[in-house]
């Protein structure tokens, strides 16, 4: 096991590595950091003196390594828009971010994993055709549709919900949440289900199909036949079994929540990383998206790892590898 | 013909077909819009992005159903710019799945490509091939799309990017969904790559990729099929989505999307016409892709799911 | 053997169980009937699709959709059994009918140890406490003969082999002393060193728990070591059905014939092994009259029109003209029996 998680975390590095290759070239090649750092007409002698101070004459593989240290301490140059230290303006919008995808992930898998399952156990009831019908739906209205239906119903027409912004958040120092004002928390509502409704639909069909893959299998059949109730066979034998694969899935779409927050950001003017990333792409602003895509990559080996980790609580034929060949014949 | 026909008709694909109302439905909805999209040119009762044709006092019209402010010579209202909403919904669908089918072909050709030399040559070719399509399949399609787009306007000057605005996002969103073919096309090499023709062919001293493509292509035909329906809806909603975000289309060459973000700004003071109907058309014609596309691949191949 | 005079423990009366296809129905059992005696092994015997599976299934009520029983009735222990409402059945199965499946490989849930597994079966059926579901699932991997059985109760299924495995679900199919077990091709899966152990703890386990078995298997050398009486199936229906030895040794059915006749013994020099030419039919072209006919070297043009019923033939029972008073009617040449077949 120590071994499986060892190799795990090498791979991780090594998309790490390969991320910051890529942030590397855009921040070195595609924008030209001098110019991030002076004015247009700093003379050439000026420009070329800061470019050897800053080590940009140096060997690419050289500038590399420099990159990659400086990016492991959280350091990735001053923002061509705003100038402000890149990685200061996203640690104070991550928040908004985390909590967003944070409520999003919760409300699909509450919602889609019992979903999955009910339509998963009763395939030919009309409620489940109807279920997947919605879900078929919710997989093809576009995100920002969604949010800007939610915003006509709820803000324009009714006024029970605000249509952008936090609302009301609490500064805890390193720290801002929506969670301790009613405000903040009404703010939440829209953004997230927004957010989730793509994500909830994909579980909601996963945990479905792994659902009546299941149900074919033989110990559940042999379960049947050992006469045990319909409540043991469903919950404790099928969706014990369905879990491997919706884990692995529904860990990468959490990922993935937090990079769609892109788009649900910028519907709800939510200030978080994605609506910064979508102002950088507009703006050409290199370092701000190197970060982004350092941070998104980092996100999504974290999460991977603690998808592994999962494996190990619920499969036990990956626990213990060498017990599987001490089997008596 | 007749023949090929008769055995079409009799095959399990067209069963499934028929006895499907949803999937009638969705075929029928979808070469309705593939149609009128289409001939918008001589459809659409106006030229929406013609600015000689338009006029002020036409603007923030609301559908004839609604009140009496109506004008039948703009059914579904007008923007404010006085642009008829229904003719630039006609000729922003025919954008937007123009764009789809553009970035679909633009997949397709480098996925089955790269898995093509992936699975013949394999070994360092192979291993670098697979871990690019590893590492970008951690990253969703629209944030490598976003990223393409964004080194693209890092390298054109504004002028410049809005000019072939359409050909960057084609590439963007080719070049995000390219993964799946790659990997499937692959698998199908590396099955047929060992068999006795391959060898032949060496011997007589054909080129064995260009024999192997011939065989591959068939076996790949299906599940390749299946993922090109599902991923045009989702290239078009891609694109979409760029555009609202504004980094797609711009305005003056309107997409479903670019509509969508262009209304959305006057949804606050409820014209809300100049959002609905666009988005509204988006949908219906997502759906109905994504429903052949469903459809599609239970028919062809009830185990890939 | 069979007692005469003891109410049967299981009966299958004109048991019918059909699939609806796009092409129309299939009938896969067709008007099957049978009894089993309390502790009598009945072996069922037949080519893979003659629905030997199926009225398996049937009987324990685990058929799956799209099939479905269309006609005739089970009874266990005089109750009627096949029209019971899932709850009503789930508490039959287990507690009353046992099942073991091919595959021991796939039966047990990867997911769980051997002993929650059975400790489950067991407090599903017995009120019992959990200390005592323990010591019973215990006991039951030892009488299954589960060496080291203290320990390997906490172990899964991934950690025992193949033949262990299909110890694991015989105990999991005795839990609660049913009193028959539907064994379902219970060694076809299994290396054939093994598959004599598991049948002789079969046979062993069943006449010291006086359980009824329904052995179904297409090896007749299974058959032929376990069962009491057999019945042999062909195209869903029952082509013969008697005591082992005399279904062995005097086959009244062409069928069986060639099915005997192609079994080498040990022993007997010289002989050849026979074959049945052709192959069964598939269950969209059953040809009419004797399902059996076109294969068959004593046809006559009876065979072809009307479809025999079982009927007394020696010491068993057989569904063949040829134990008809009237006899298989005119003797057909190759060509008249084609002519005739597309009447």
């Amino acid at each position: 096991m120590l071994a499986f998680i060892l190799r795990r975390l090498v791979q991780s590095v090594a998309v790490l590595l390969v991320v910051g290759l890529v942030a590397f070239f855009l921040f070195r090649y595609v924008g030209d950091p001098i110019n991030g750092m002076v004015g247009q007409d700093t003379p050439a002698v000026e420009r070329e003196a800061l470019k050897q101070k800053l080590g940009l004459n140096d060997p690419a593989p050289i500038q590399f390594l420099h990159f990659v240290g400086n990016a492991a301490r959280g350091w990735f140059g001053l923002s061509y828009r705003t100038s402000e230290p890149v990685n200061r303006m996203i640690l104070e919008r991550l928040p908004a971010t985390l909590e967003l995808s944070f409520c999003a992930a919760l409300f699909a898998l509450l919602v889609g994993v019992p979903m999955g399952v009910y339509t998963g156990l009763y395939p030919r009831h009309w409620s489940s055709r109807a279920l997947q019908a919605i879900s078929l739906i919710g997989v093809s209205l576009p995100t920002f549709v969604i949010g800007i239906l939610l915003i006509l119903v709820f803000s324009v027409i009714l006024h029970w919900l605000p249509s952008f912004g936090r609302g009301e958040t609490v500064d805890l120092g390193w720290w801002t949440t929506n969670f301790l004002r009613w405000k903040g928390i009404e703010a939440l509502i829209m953004p997230s289900i927004t957010l989730g409704l793509f994500q909830l639909t994909l579980i909601m069909r996963l945990v479905r199909s792994e659902m009546l893959e299941v149900m074919r299998t033989d110990y559940i059949k042999f379960a049947r036949a050992r006469g045990l109730t319909n409540r043991a066979v469903n919950f404790g034998h099928a969706l014990k079994n369905t879990l491997v694969p919706v884990i692995t899935v529904t860990g990468l779409q959490l990922g993935s929540l937090i990079a769609f927050s892109v788009v649900t950001e910028t519907v709800f003017a939510w200030p978080g990383v994605g609506q910064l990333f979508i102002q950088s792409v507009q703006f050409v602003d290199i370092p701000v998206m190197a970060a982004y895509l350092m941070l998104i990559g980092l996100l999504f080996v974290l999460i991977n790892l603690a998808v592994d980790l999962l494996y190990f609580a619920v499969d036990p034929r990956l626990r213990g590898g060498g017990l599987a060949r001490a089997g008596g014949h | 013909m007749a023949q090929w026909l008769a055995r079409a008709a009799d095959s399990d694909v067209w069963w499934s077909f028929k006895s499907s109302a949803t999937t009638v439905i969705a075929a029928i909805v979808t070469l309705l819009i593939i149609f009128i999209a289409f001939l918008s040119p001589v459809l659409a009762p106006h030229t929406p992005f013609d600015p000689s044709t338009l006029s002020l006092t036409d603007g923030l019209k609301p559908p004839v159903f609604i009140g009496d402010d109506g004008d039948w010579s703009f059914p579904l209202g007008t923007d404010d710019q006085g642009r008829d909403v229904l003719s630039s919904i006609m000729y922003g669908t025919r954008l937007s799945l123009g764009v789809g089918f553009a970035a679909v072909v633009v997949a397709m050709v480098i996925g089955i490509t790269l898995g093509l030399f992936s699975g013949y040559f394999g070994g360092a070719v192979d291993a670098v091939i697979m871990r690019i399509a590893d590492v970008q399949l951690t990253f969703p399609a629209i944030l490598v799309a976003l990223l393409i787009d964004g080194i693209a306007r890092g390298i054109l000057t504004g002028q410049r990017h809005d000019e072939i605005a359409v050909f960057v996002i084609v590439g963007a969103i080719g070049l995000s969904f390219w993964v799946q073919y790659a990997r499937t096309v692959r698998g199908s090499v590396l099955v047929e790559k060992n068999k006795e023709y391959v060898q032949a062919a060496r011997v007589i001293g054909l080129s064995p990729i260009l024999i192997m493509f011939r065989h591959v292509l068939p076996n790949v035909t299906g599940p390749v099929l299946v993922i090109a329906t599902i991923n045009l809806g989702l290239a078009i909603i891609t694109e979409a989505t760029l555009s609202f975000l504004g980094v797609g289309l711009p305005s003056t060459q309107p997409s479903l999307g670019t509509l969508i973000r262009l209304g959305n700004e006057l949804l606050q003071s409820g014209e809300w016409w100049i959002t609905v109907f666009p988005a509204a058309t988006l949908a219906a014609l997502v759906l109905a892709v994504n429903l052949l596309g469903d459809w599609l691949r239970d028919a062809l191949n009830p185990k890939l799911r | 053997m069979m007692a005469t005079n003891a109410p049967p423990l299981l009966e299958v009366k004109n048991l019918r169980v059909e699939f609806p296809t796009r092409r129309g129905t299939l009938v896969a059992v067709d008007d099957v009937s049978f009894e089993i005696a309390p502790g009598e092994v009945l072996g069922v015997v037949g080519e893979s699709g003659a629905g030997k599976s199926l009225t398996g299934n049937s009987i324990i009520g685990l058929l799956e959709p799209p099939g479905r029983i269309a006609g005739g009735e089970v009874r266990l222990e005089g109750r009627r059994i096949d029209n019971l409402p899932y709850e009503e059945m789930r508490k039959v199965r287990g507690a009353r009918i046992g099942a073991i499946f091919q595959d021991p490989l796939t039966s047990l849930n990867p997911l769980y140890s051997v002993g929650r597994q059975l400790i489950e079966t067991i407090q599903t059926h017995k009120q019992v406490s959990a200390a005592q579901a323990q010591a019973r699932a215990l006991a039951l991997l030892k009488e299954v003969g589960i060496p080291g059985a203290e320990h390997r109760i906490d172990h899964y299924p991934h950690q025992f082999s193949g033949g262990m495995r299909q110890r694991v679900v015989i105990a999991l199919a005795l839990c609660a002393d049913p009193r028959l077990i539907v064994a379902d091709e219970p060694t076809t899966a299994l290396d054939v060193s093994i598959q004599a152990q598991i049948i002789a703890l079969l046979k062993r386990l069943c006449r010291e728990h006086r359980t009824a078995v329904m052995l179904v298997t297409h090896d007749m050398g299974v058959i032929a070591e376990t069962a009491d009486r057999v019945a042999v199936m062909y195209a869903g229906r029952i082509a013969e059905i008697g005591p082992v030895r005399d279904v062995i040794k005097h086959a009244q059915h062409p069928y069986t014939k060639g099915l005997m006749g192609s079994i080498p013994h040990l022993g007997e020099r010289g002989g050849r092994l026979t074959q049945i030419d052709g192959a069964m039919p598939r269950l969209t072209e059953i040809p009419r009259g004797c399902a059996f006919n076109p294969r068959c070297e004593f046809r006559g043009a009876r065979c072809l029109v009307e479809r025999p019923e079982l009927m007394a033939a020696g010491a068993s029972r057989a569904a063949c003209w040829l134990h008809d008073a009237k006899g298989v009617g005119a003797p057909l040449s190759k060509d008249g029996a084609k002519e005739l077949a597309n009447v």
